[in-house]
């Protein structure tokens, strides 16, 4: 086995992925010396337990005992990251936590609950409203490309790229896009600008006038034809000539802070559109997946029947890509939860509270300033813990599901 | 690759008889706004990357990196702006602006930079020219003083060796593990298989404390190992490997068995050769995890010098804004990497995550 592969490595040495694998090779047989070694030592078949052992460690030392620590820590106190000097405090992380007079409203909780509740009611939020604009959005992008258009892979790529990119890029691009001297408004006020020139000049009149007489004309063709031709060709230039330019142009456009003041709801929105534009793709490629396991004849089959266009997306494209949807929904929600690099490095959670996510309260707890709580970060963990362990054997669920239909 | 066939095609396709039908209309406009909405940013950014600091200070909206033309003053002590100057008879001329008096501008003619004279300023248009600043880019890399805050070559540097070497130990440590799961019987194995892949319900956020604890008490902290090691174990890679493995016949291993070769030897030059397409699948998605990476790296990495790319870059954002043209350009080196990844592995990527659901 192996002279053949040495003397086949010769004659392709030039390329350098062939010595990169020889290199590899090579490495390996290093390694041979000790691990047969070990194998005439324990038996070829004990050899299993030596293949899994290094995965195990790092599964347990990195995932399985965090896991287990981390309910030891929820219920210690004090600031040190060593088990033994941290008291032992009882339900009193939690009680901090949950000993709020109105859950609804945080300010009215003490320090550790106020920040938890207002990461609690903005990861709500944001993900009420974040799931569906995803689906909905992933599920149009997804139809439109699956369609017989050309350059497909070329669209698919474009809208998949953003997926690619690490959430700190993501966030510094955005931040370029929407502050007050950004591109945005820039380009808002170029618009505005631009369409206010255009509206006083004297072209804008016969502009104005076949765009409406289209209209008119494309409205009223259901009815009548001469009726749609004489009524855009009446009604149109009066509209175009008689009304004074000034009613055609647009408020001087003021720059917005678009991340910065509170109360316009814009940091909220542009973190959802931000995260939404991060992660269309992952949610679109599985989508388009789901739609192409749905076999062609029965499209076939409802065309030769005239079923409408509509009626075969609701009654065989939707049905049959119920699974799909059902994981994508709780893939969605379980990441929507757990939202935090794009927005914290975008807004910093701010202003104010206003973007604050649960993870954020999780990690500034126990990581940013002075008084480093990791038994409240821990108790938090805790509670978020049980909300993600619901969501995620709903997706194994479904996903069982979708492997058994 | 698409041919003007092609193109006429593309243009001309219907789905009614002779007229577009309005879903088609609806298909190229959503088209043409997502492209705008996904590249535009990335290309302004690209384009912002090479512009002066006072074009990004004063928000140029020209995507073309315009700078003022600037010439020595007559004494040579400093750069004065040029101008293109309107004369009352409609003729121009470019003039170099010496300073304001009033409504108007001391000037002096280009030609002849010995008279200076007055102007209103009314009549005067700066003069630009595309000048693309690739100072941006070297300045922070190859250095400069003023950079010092961003040191991209560490940061660089910290990034490759947690992405080259991750991936590589996640794929050994993966598919040994993979291949035990496989290849072995043995008491457990299905429970373990279980468990692994049990590991998938774990969200990362939920465990940040304890393993944070964990890996300072190790000793990992502020080190690169603190960021590689907790990662390489990922139930995704062993249950993707695992699948591949299954489908390898055993009567192969059993021959090389017979050849007297060592289970070592059976899994270096037999299964992981032929497992390749599993592990390039993983290595790419493991490449782009890494790389990308923010939170953990946030929370163990705490001074500077062990900074990754993504940690630098977030820092650097937070600092004062005087730096906007390193900051861009920096951005622009950070997702170069995954860029070409993606330009060259677009399928393989796609595929591999449509494949295991899993980003």
């Amino acid at each position: 086995m192996s002279s053949v592969a040495g003397s086949s490595t010769r004659s392709r040495a030039l390329s350098v992925g062939h010595a990169a694998g020889w290199a590899w090779g090579k490495l390996g047989d290093m390694l041979d010396g000790p691990f047969r070694a070990l194998q005439r030592h324990i038996g070829a078949h004990r050899m299993a337990y030596v293949f899994l052992l290094p995965n195990i460690l790092v599964f347990g030392l990195f995932s399985f005992w965090p896991m287990l620590l981390n309910f030891y820590i929820a219920f210690t106190g004090g600031q040190s990251v060593i088990l033994s000097d941290r008291p032992f405090v009882g339900l009193d992380n939690f009680r901090e936590l949950l000993n709020c007079p109105s859950y609804l409203d945080p300010k009215t909780c003490p320090v550790a609950g106020f920040s938890f509740w207002t990461g609690v009611w903005n990861t709500l939020f944001f993900a009420v409203v974040q799931v569906p604009v995803m689906i909905v959005t992933a599920l149009i992008t997804a139809l439109i490309l699956n369609r017989e258009i050309r350059a497909r892979g070329f669209w698919r790529a474009i809208y998949f790229y953003p997926v690619m990119l690490s959430p700190v890029v993501i966030a510094v691009t955005w931040d370029w896009v929407l502050k007050r001297r950004g591109i945005l408004n820039a380009l808002l006020e170029n618009v505005v600008d631009g369409w206010n020139a255009f509206a006083g000049t004297t072209l804008f009149p016969f502009f104005l006038f076949t765009v409406l007489a289209i209209a008119l004309s494309q409205l009223l063709a259901r009815f009548s034809r001469p009726l749609a031709i004489g009524a855009a060709l009446a009604i149109a230039p009066l509209v175009a000539w008689l009304v004074p330019h000034e009613v055609w142009s647009l408020p001087t456009y003021r720059p917005v802070n678009w991340l910065i003041d509170a109360r316009s709801g814009w940091p909220t929105f542009w973190v959802i559109f931000v995260y939404t534009w991060g992660h269309l793709g992952f949610y679109m490629l599985i989508l388009l997946a789901g739609l192409q396991a749905i076999p062609k004849d029965l499209y076939e089959a409802a065309e030769m029947d005239g079923t409408s266009r509509s009626r075969q997306f609701w009654r065989i494209t939707l049905p049959l890509l119920a699974p799909t949807m059902i994981v994508v929904l709780v893939l969605s929600l379980i990441r929507a939860f757990q939202v935090f690099d794009e927005v914290y490095v975008l807004t910093g959670g701010g202003p104010g509270q206003a973007t604050k996510m649960i993870v954020q309260h999780i990690y500034e707890s126990a990581f940013i300033g002075d008084a480093k709580r990791y038994g409240i970060a821990a108790a938090s963990s805790v509670l978020v813990a049980g909300v993600l362990l619901i969501l995620t054997l709903a997706q194994l669920a479904a996903t069982r599901k979708r492997a058994g239909g | 690759m698409i041919t003007s066939v092609d193109v006429s095609g593309f243009l001309m396709r219907t789905r009614g008889r002779g007229r577009l039908h309005w879903s088609d209309w609806f298909v190229y406009a959503y088209l043409a706004i997502g492209v705008l909405v996904v590249a535009l940013p990335i290309l302004w950014m690209f384009m912002s990357s090479i512009k002066s600091p006072g074009a990004l200070v004063e928000n140029d909206p020209r995507l073309l990196p315009y700078e003022q033309l600037t010439t020595p003053s007559p004494d040579g002590q400093r750069r004065l702006g040029v101008f293109v100057w309107t004369k009352p008879d409609g003729a121009k001329a470019d003039v170099a602006f010496v300073g304001p008096r009033g409504v108007n501008a001391r000037v002096f003619d280009l030609a002849k930079p010995a008279e200076i004279f007055e102007v209103p300023r009314m009549s005067l248009a700066r003069k630009d020219a595309v000048k693309p600043r690739w100072e941006n880019y070297t300045d922070p890399t190859i250095g400069s003083a003023q950079s010092r805050t961003f040191n991209f070559l560490r940061y660089f540097w910290n990034s490759t060796f947690v992405t080259v070497v991750a991936t590589l130990l996640t794929l050994v440590v993966n598919a040994m593990a993979a291949f035990a799961l496989s290849k072995y019987k043995f008491r457990g194995r299905d429970a373990m298989v279980i468990v692994i892949v049990s590991t998938l319900l774990i969200p990362p956020t939920v465990i940040l404390v304890p393993l944070f604890i964990t890996v300072s008490s190790l000793g990992m902290l502020n080190t690169l190992w603190g960021v590689i090691i907790p990662a390489i174990a990922t139930p995704t890679g062993v249950f993707l490997l695992r699948q591949y493995m299954l489908t390898i016949p055993d009567e192969l291993l059993e021959a090389a068995r017979m050849d007297a070769a060592s289970e070592w030897k059976i899994f270096w030059r037999i299964m992981l050769p032929l497992t390749m397409p599993a592990l390039s699948v993983l290595a790419i998605l493991s490449v782009i995890w890494r790389w990308n990476d923010f939170m953990w790296p946030l929370i163990v990495l705490t001074q500077s010098e062990v900074f990754t790319l993504q940690l630098g870059l977030s820092t650097f954002k937070g600092e004062l804004n005087d730096n906007m043209h390193y900051l861009l350009a920096m951005t622009v080196l950070t997702l170069l990497p995954v860029t070409l990844v993606f330009a060259f592995l677009q399928k393989h990527i796609t595929t591999g995550i449509a494949n295991t659901g899993l980003k």
